[in-house]
């Protein structure tokens, strides 16, 4: 009995973090609309702020509190406020939720540069000196009781706030109808600071409470507020009593599992990722949502001409050999990731460009391929490959079933939690056999992987992985492009575009969705498998919720509805880790990039893909400049076979033809002036540009 | 027997009754009307019949068989098809593949093209067909979802103000088309507020007010009809 009392103080005193973090969460999203995927890092950010104020340099406890809480947390939710999000207000709720997903992601790689992760930081508990408190056979050290006292304080706060006074008044209208509440002498714009401030205020309070209890590290932290994210929606993200009581439960449930889950190699695991299945659990205890209309942006979702996309596919191949033969040594390790991953972030186009389905767990399908090809594929038989894809479109369908009753910010939310499972349980748990099959994860380690035999030929060396893999990008590129000018394709686009409507003209909405899931995740599972065998060695951390997230933002920046997407993002993505040789401090820039690139997302909301089109087709369909750069990669590309040149001389001096190429193009495209269409017939009888919309809109200004 | 019967409809939002005990029936061969004030309940009692809303109480039956259960493409494989109010294309895919969609779910999936070029020329959509259905005016976008709700071949079409925005001579060719397909043995039933497209065009009208059906006739007696003059000038 003492021990579950026990037991019970600490899930209680667990809660109260979790309630205080959780309000300031639902805080921020009925005001402001914004589910803050970075809420829990800008915690992990206070809390390490904190420790460099009182620990690093000494200075006074309550100073250091004072400083974080109430100057650097509410100057940072106004940054975020003003900096991130003004820019994407106007777009949609997915593009705000990519937003907060960049700073997720940015901060993460922000305190790992600053505060090196390889040092430990130990953060002292609230008066660790003070002797415990005692009531019968309870007993409570005073962090916990001030803690809980700090939930109270907020509870009755908020409370005050939102139902006493004038801005808590106008928050809640702002809640009920922006515009409505603008017109009416509220002020939204005021509301949204109060929010972001006290929200930020918030989850700066609970991860400094937090902190003392688990390691000061920037990954653990952010993500330990899962289980904030959890009280959260039992409030169904509006209700503050429902959150602290969704807190106490899970608070609880932790408690519990600690004190009580059976001791053996595989249920660890599970007490870590409790609050994930439980965060599952309450997303689909969800009420039944109707089915959606249009009531969102579209992103363009362009058909690829038969042409245009096999000559992509050839020149991705060609790029694989040029690739293959240029790179030397230590860059083709570095850059071996590059196809494969570029296939992983291809799996984003059918999944969330045509289908609108957003999920965060994309790298861990690529993950589950890489684990049977490595367990299967030891041999280098190629059927292992066919399982491998096979087996991760089968745990794409698993996750679209359930995840049929979410979109948006709901379906990513339920995506990463699956996501976190995986990390924290499935992937770390040791063979164990179903139904009479040895299932293997990791081996609670890392696995070594090997590359197939095809055709006689063991392919094993990073050269031919190379092209492999290359030919493997075309392929699946050309899959796609086939995918969306197919009937499979149109019925995706449908329903994006107009759930309801698909369904009243018969269409299955859960069978196109657990298809695209699975046919997503199988994609996934083919870029994992080849990944693998471009690292050969793996480990789970490499498919983690947090390794996936610059994926998905650099294909969000790249345009989710572009079959180049796949080149695009792999490049992007592992191509800057040519600088890390360079010098140390370059690691961290690179971590970095990612994330800025998200949050630039504003600037070109339907990627970056198109515009590289729009700059570089001149050049395509020029019949004299076209061969003359061929002609300049060619000769480059000699030079360095020769030895003659080196790889980075070699990389200036193709750019620098290219680019001198393209303005030559683009010069004689204009001169050779496109017959004027009369503005009515844009978009009927030439294609809309992204540009146009512009166009008329200062045409109209102009009268 | 009715194509389409509805008995004793209730939908409440909040505390607001939309439809109150609504009945309403509809004929194969037929251009059954509805109309009726804004707010009376008209395109809920769309959602209700195509499956989007389930009602408090009350039957939907198509054909004499009750789907009162049925998810909307159960019900839409039924033969129903509609329009929406609030116009929902799918705005990405061209005005052609917005025909082809449809045309791939419904009977005559075997030769989809043939059937989304054919309804391209009988609504005259072929100067558009290759633009996205997100950047045409109101009046083509609403016969983009005509021709989509027709590419399904529906027993019984539901149109929710599909006239809206378009000019006197598009209505009049417009009005033809609903004859035709009336013709043909579909079950048009037409919200509009176009009441010189209603009154050539209907049957039989039915008219709606605060979620209550306050007149059921021929065009001709609804013309005259105290009670509906009173709702529509709010006069008693």
């Amino acid at each position: 009995m003492e021990q579950f009392l026990a037991f019970g103080i600490v899930g209680l005193s667990t809660a109260a973090i979790y309630a205080v973090i959780g309000s300031g969460l639902v805080l921020t999203y009925v005001t402001t609309g914004v589910f803050n995927f970075a809420h829990g890092a800008a915690g992990m950010l206070a809390a390490f702020a904190y420790w460099q104020l009182s620990a690093g340099w000494g200075w006074p406890v309550p100073v250091a509190l004072a400083v974080v809480l109430l100057v650097l947390a509410p100057a940072f939710g106004l940054f975020v406020e003003r900096v991130l999000l003004r820019p994407v207000q106007h777009l949609g709720e997915v593009e705000r939720m990519v937003m907060m997903v960049a700073l997720l992601s940015g901060l993460i790689a922000a305190a790992r540069w600053i505060w090196n992760p390889n040092e430990a930081r130990p953060l002292p508990v609230f008066f660790a000196d003070r002797a415990p408190l005692r009531a019968g056979p309870v007993t409570i050290t005073w962090h916990q009781a001030l803690t809980m006292a700090v939930a109270v304080v907020a509870a009755v706060g908020l409370w005050a706030l939102l139902n006493r006074t004038r801005t808590g008044a106008e928050m809640r209208a702002t809640v009920d109808d922006r515009a409505l509440a603008g017109l009416t002498g509220a002020d939204p714009v005021r509301a949204n600071r109060v929010a972001w401030i006290l929200g930020t205020q918030l989850a700066a309070a609970g991860g400094i409470l937090i902190a003392p209890a688990v390691a000061l590290d920037a990954r653990q932290l952010s993500l330990l507020i899962v289980s904030a994210y959890t009280a959260a929606i039992f409030g169904r993200l509006r209700s503050l009593p429902l959150t602290f009581l969704g807190a106490v439960v899970v608070g609880c449930l932790e408690s519990y599992l600690t004190g009580y889950l059976p001791q053996n190699a595989y249920l660890p695991g599970l007490r870590l990722a409790a609050p994930a299945l439980l965060l599952f659990a309450a997303l689909l205890l969800f009420p039944h949502r109707r089915l959606r209309g249009r009531d969102r942006r579209l992103a363009p979702v362009p058909a690829p001409s038969a042409r245009g996309a096999l000559v992509f596919a050839a020149s991705v191949a060609a790029l694989g050999a040029v690739l293959a033969t240029v790179l030397q040594g230590k860059d083709l390790i570095t850059l071996g990731p590059l196809l494969p991953l570029g296939i992983v972030a291809l799996s984003y186009v059918p999944l969330a460009g045509y289908a609108g389905q957003i999920s965060l767990c994309q790298l861990s399908m690529a993950g589950i391929g890489a684990v049977v090809w490595a367990h299967l594929g030891a041999g280098g038989q190629p059927w292992a490959l066919v399982v491998a894809v096979l087996v991760s479109a089968l745990v794409g369908a698993l996750v679209a079933l359930p995840a049929l009753r979410l979109s948006g910010v709901y379906l990513a939310l339920g995506t990463a939690a699956f996501t976190v499972v995986l990390d924290r349980w499935i992937f770390t748990l040791p063979s164990f056999d179903v139904l009479g099959v040895r299932i293997s994860m990791f081996d609670q380690g890392s696995l070594e992987v090997s590359g197939p035999s095809l055709l006689g030929l063991r392919l094993d060396g990073e050269r031919e992985l190379m092209v492999l893999s290359a030919v493997c990008l075309a392929l699946v590129s050309l899959g796609v492009a086939v995918l969306r000018r197919g009937r499979f394709g149109r019925r995706l686009i449908a329903l994006r575009d107009s759930e309801a409507a698909y369904a009243t003209l018969g269409g299955n909405l859960l069978a196109a969705r657990v298809a695209v899931f699975a046919l997503a995740a199988g994609i996934a599972g083919f870029g994992g498998a080849l990944y693998g065998m471009q690292l050969r060695t793996i480990t789970a951390e490499q498919f983690s919720l947090v390794a996936g997230l610059p994926i998905f933002l650099i294909a969000v920046i790249g345009g989710l509805g572009y079959v180049g997407n796949g080149l695009f993002s792999g490049t992007a993505f592992v191509g800057p880790n040519i600088l890390l040789g360079l010098a140390s401090w370059t690691q961290n820039v690179v971590a970095v990039l990612p994330a800025l690139a998200g949050m630039g997302l504003g600037h070109s909301p339907d990627g970056l893909v198109p515009r590289l089109r729009r700059e570089w087709e001149p050049v395509a369909r020029d019949r004299v400049v076209l061969p003359a750069v061929l002609c300049v990669l060619a000769l480059a590309w000699l030079l360095r076979i020769a030895d003659a040149v080196n790889g980075w001389l070699l990389l200036a001096g193709a750019l620098a033809g290219a680019l001198a190429l393209r303005g030559w193009a683009a010069a004689r495209r204009g001169a050779a002036a496109e017959p004027e269409i009369p503005v009515e017939w844009w978009g009927v009888r030439r294609p809309w540009r992204a540009e146009d919309g512009e166009v008329l809109a200062r045409g109209i200004a102009r009268g | 027997m009715a194509s389409l019967e509805v008995e004793g409809v209730t939908v409440s939002y909040g505390g607001n009754l939309a439809l109150d005990g609504v009945g309403f029936a509809a004929e194969r061969g037929r251009v059954t009307g509805l109309i009726g004030p804004n707010g009376a309940g008209k395109s809920t009692l769309f959602d209700v019949v195509s499956g989007l809303r389930r009602p408090s109480s009350g039957r939907v039956l198509l054909d004499g068989r009750d789907v009162t259960r049925m998810g909307p493409a159960r019900r839409a494989r039924r033969g129903l098809a509609r329009t929406f109010q609030r116009l929902e294309p799918f705005g990405r895919l061209s005005v052609r593949d917005n025909l082809l969609v449809a045309a791939e779910l419904g009977p005559a999936r075997r030769h989809p093209g043939r059937v989304a070029d054919g309804i391209v020329h009988r609504l005259g959509l072929a100067e558009v067909a290759g633009a996205p259905a997100d950047t045409l005016p109101t009046g083509v976008a609403r016969l983009v979802e005509v021709g989509r709700a027709l590419a399904v071949r529906p027993a019984l079409l539901l149109l929710d103000e599909p006239a809206a925005g378009q000019d006197a001579a598009e209505t009049r060719r417009f009005a033809e088309l609903l004859r035709a397909l009336a013709g043909d043995g579909v079950a048009v039933v037409l919200v509009e507020h176009d009441m010189g497209l209603v009154m050539s065009v209907c049957d039989e009208v039915h008219v709606l007010d605060l979620g209550k059906v306050i007149a059921v006739g021929p065009p001709e007696a609804i013309r005259t009809d105290e009670t509906v003059l009173a709702a529509y000038l709010g006069e008693s």
